[in-house]
């Protein structure tokens, strides 16, 4: 057999070489000069404890906050160990009663609003932290009224953590939902101190 | 639809193109030995690497030890990797305590692996260490990868020689394109993913407690190394469940578009370096110019379907007052909406990469449809990593075949008679797949121990079923999620659709390759048809579209189709 030295060889250096000398040189890498994003991007309140990641959506149901859109990662949805997409097909009828069901809820809650897509279809990962701007600005009457804020002040901070396109076509238009409730909580914070 | 959506698909494929030029001219040089400015520091290493494995860099391999190499080296590395996920549990990278993976599953992701498919029948998140996800398919996505362009160089020098016996050597080839390409590009881009967002740690979860004062558990990893040679090597095996629609293996539009174009520049740079390499050129720029064309044509064609209405909003305006218009979202993130998922999707299923930034099972029917046309065209668009560029020849051999017939002379391609002996290897090639996909997806309609994993009944199914042979057998690695995977039946035939895929498509084009080789070289008579202009570039489409259009067009009208029709009814109501 000429040819099992070399296989073997081979297949174990460059194994080692790819799988460990590689990927631990990144690790290495990015925890010097890229501590933040190399742990995954995590907020903290200004207590200093962790309260999500940047990039990873969360659930949320107080009227006061922003709510996500429909998540199938885990059980109850959000579950940031199982990601997943609901994998309905367009015609299942699963799918098509719940975007009934769900916009029937909208049409109450959000009376007046306009629903968009994103906030009644749920996303692939099932971590989805962004919603678009149209489904951010139907909550925000609710919100607004939830926290006795002016509209206008929900509005401006929904702008402020909206992030258009990169380079003006890459990508959508989008507003990261925990970066807007943590800046929603200092806005009430800021008006009730002053 | 937007101009912005129009905009991102032509300056993504754009990019493509634009850095498959400088990828393919470095190609060249490795493939012919020719010295890079990486000398200084991996020649040493590459030195040791050959004498530790008594490898003699200047010895040719003729095509048939060309062959066992290769065959050789996979299957090693498919026992290596097989053994590490059994013994997952006893190895140290473990934070998570996980055990081993059963013997099906082990079996079908080591497969997997190791033919450049990377199916995923598990979740990364909840079965896999970063022992195994490092070590174990972190290196078979470089190997994997390296592979192809090991027999991509093979046959670029069997087109080149004049009555020549050997076609390099497997080895140098394979530890060539793992020093010299995959893995500085690699260390480079999972550097700028990292600054972009994606996370790069030992660790395996973080805690953290959300606004409203629930608890929420992150899984995470050495994502980044990862994700850069899963696109690179058109791997497509993700470290999470969901692919790169998972906000950590692609957080923004940034990451989105390196992944994009990695998954295509390298195979379409295989081409070019085969036209340096093989003295053709203005043909490879044919071959180029085809795979670009028509993955632009499937891209439009899924922006358009993932634009138009679907059931679910019709039902939600039913409901409601005032529901806006808009792309199908479900199964899609809103940093990519409608256009970043169509492209995607298109590049991934031409380039049998099988990585995924939305859910193609949710997608409209003819959305999903063409994704699945794309595979079934035999991943040559612009196909894997060097597997892409020799399918893509095999067809063009094909077309000369066919055009020679119908103009009474003797094929030619790039100087070579294409004779009996060739035309049969490349129908064997192209045969062997259909005769897979159809076989095992029939079965598996109409046997229940089967029918038990799909998620709906009716066309949808149907699709499903075809979906998951089709990317096994054409090694992408995509899916219809909803299909449970991880069963003995599907394990165990979806993992022998793989091998049929890869090994039963490589042997056959490396005994072409040694055929070719063995040739003389001709001058280029008046009579033969010229292989670099638009006459040869129609005559290649058609050869596609009919070698694999009509060998599935029923299955695809009683799949997509049909369902497609069933939606139409449903929203004309």
């Amino acid at each position: 057999m000429r040819l099992l030295r070399p296989v073997l060889v081979l297949l174990l250096a460059l194994s080692a070489l790819t799988g460990l000398v590689y990927p631990l040189t990144v690790t290495g890498l990015s925890e010097l000069a890229l501590p933040f994003q190399a742990q995954g991007e995590v907020l903290r309140d200004a207590r200093g404890r962790a309260v999500g990641s940047r990039l990873i959506g969360q659930a949320f149901t107080e009227a006061r906050y922003l709510h996500p859109r429909g998540s199938a990662a885990g059980p109850t949805g959000y579950d940031a160990t199982a990601s997943s997409g609901t994998n309905l097909g367009p015609m299942d009828a699963r799918l098509i009663v719940r975007v009934a069901a769900d916009a029937k809820v909208l049409a109450r809650t959000q009376p007046g609003a306009a629903i968009a897509p994103d906030a009644v279809e749920w996303s692939g990962s099932g971590l989805d932290p962004d919603i678009s701007p149209q489904n951010a600005a139907a909550q925000a009457p609710r919100i607004a009224s939830a926290r006795g804020l002016p509209l206008e002040t929900v509005r401006r901070v929904i702008a402020a953590h909206t992030e258009g396109p990169a380079l003006g076509f890459l990508g959508q238009t989008r507003v990261n939902v925990l970066e807007a409730n943590q800046a929603l909580d200092a806005a009430s914070r800021a008006t009730l101190d002053g | 639809m937007t101009w912005r959506g129009w905009a991102e698909i032509a300056f993504t494929l754009g990019l493509s193109a634009a850095l498959a030029w400088p990828l393919g001219l470095y190609l060249a040089r490795l493939w012919r030995g020719q010295s890079t400015w990486l000398d200084p520091l991996l020649k040493p290493v590459e030195r040791a690497l050959y004498s530790l494995a008594a490898v003699r860099p200047e010895e040719g391999q003729g095509w048939s030890a060309y062959a066992m190499a290769i065959l050789t080296f996979n299957a090693a590395g498919f026992f290596l990797l097989y053994g590490i996920l059994r013994l997952q549990a006893h190895l140290p990278l473990n934070p998570l305590h996980l055990g081993g993976l059963h013997p099906a599953l082990a079996f079908n992701t080591a497969v997997s692996f190791v033919t450049n498919t990377n199916w995923q029948a598990y979740a990364g998140e909840t079965t896999l260490s970063n022992a195994s996800q490092m070590f174990g398919l972190t290196s078979q996505n470089f190997l994997s990868a390296a592979t192809g362009i090991a027999v991509a160089a093979a046959l670029a020098r069997a087109f080149a020689a004049h009555r020549g016996e050997t076609l390099g050597n497997a080895f140098v080839d394979i530890t060539r394109a793992t020093l010299y390409l995959l893995l500085p590009i690699c260390l480079v881009f999972a550097l700028i993913l990292v600054a972009l967002g994606t996370p790069q740690t030992l660790a395996a979860r973080v805690d953290v407690t959300t606004l409203e004062g629930a608890k929420q558990t992150l899984a995470i990893g050495p994502v980044a190394s990862q994700e850069i040679i899963k696109q690179l090597g058109t791997n497509g095996g993700g470290f999470f469940n969901a692919n790169s629609a998972h906000p950590f293996e692609n957080p923004n539009a940034w990451t989105n578009l390196i992944e994009e174009v990695a998954m295509n520049a390298l195979s379409l740079g295989c081409v070019i370096a085969f036209g340096i390499v093989g003295l053709a050129r203005r043909e490879a720029r044919i071959l180029v110019g085809v795979m670009l064309a028509l993955v632009g044509v499937a891209a439009a064609c899924l922006y358009a379907a993932e634009s138009s209405p679907t059931p679910a909003l019709a039902s939600a305006a039913a409901h409601a007052a005032h529901v806006l218009s808009g792309p199908n979202m479900e199964g899609k993130e809103v940093r990519f909406g409608a256009a970043s998922s169509a492209v995607w999707t298109a590049m991934t299923t031409g380039a049998s990469d099988g990585g995924v930034n939305a859910m193609i099972e949710s997608f409209t029917p003819l959305g999903g449809g063409v994704a699945l046309f794309m595979i079934k065209l035999g991943e040559i668009l612009p196909g894997g990593v060097g597997s892409g560029f020799f399918g893509m020849v095999v067809m063009a051999v094909l077309a000369v075949f066919i055009a020679g017939l119908m103009v009474g002379r003797t094929p030619e391609y790039l100087g070579k008679k294409i004779e009996a002996r060739e035309v049969k290897f490349a129908v064997l090639a192209t045969l062997l797949l259909p005769v897979a996909l159809l076989g095992f997806a029939a079965a598996a309609a109409a046997l229940p121990v089967a029918l038990r994993s799909v998620s709906t009944a009716g066309p949808h199914g149907l699709t499903e079923i075809l979906y998951a042979y089709a990317s096994a057998v054409g090694n992408n690695g995509s899916a219809f999620g909803g299909l449970n995977a991880d069963t003995p039946w599907w394990d165990g035939t979806l993992a022998i659709a793989m091998m049929l895929g890869r090994f039963g498509y490589i042997a056959p084009v490396m005994a072409m390759a040694g055929a070719l080789a063995a040739k003389p070289r001709l001058e280029p008579s008046a009579g033969a048809l010229p292989a670099d202009g638009p006459q040869f570039a129609s005559l290649l489409v058609g050869v596609i579209l009919i070698l694999g259009g009509l060998q599935y067009f029923p299955a695809l009208a009683l799949g997509p189709g049909v369902e497609h029709f069933q939606m139409q009814q449903e929203l004309g109501r």
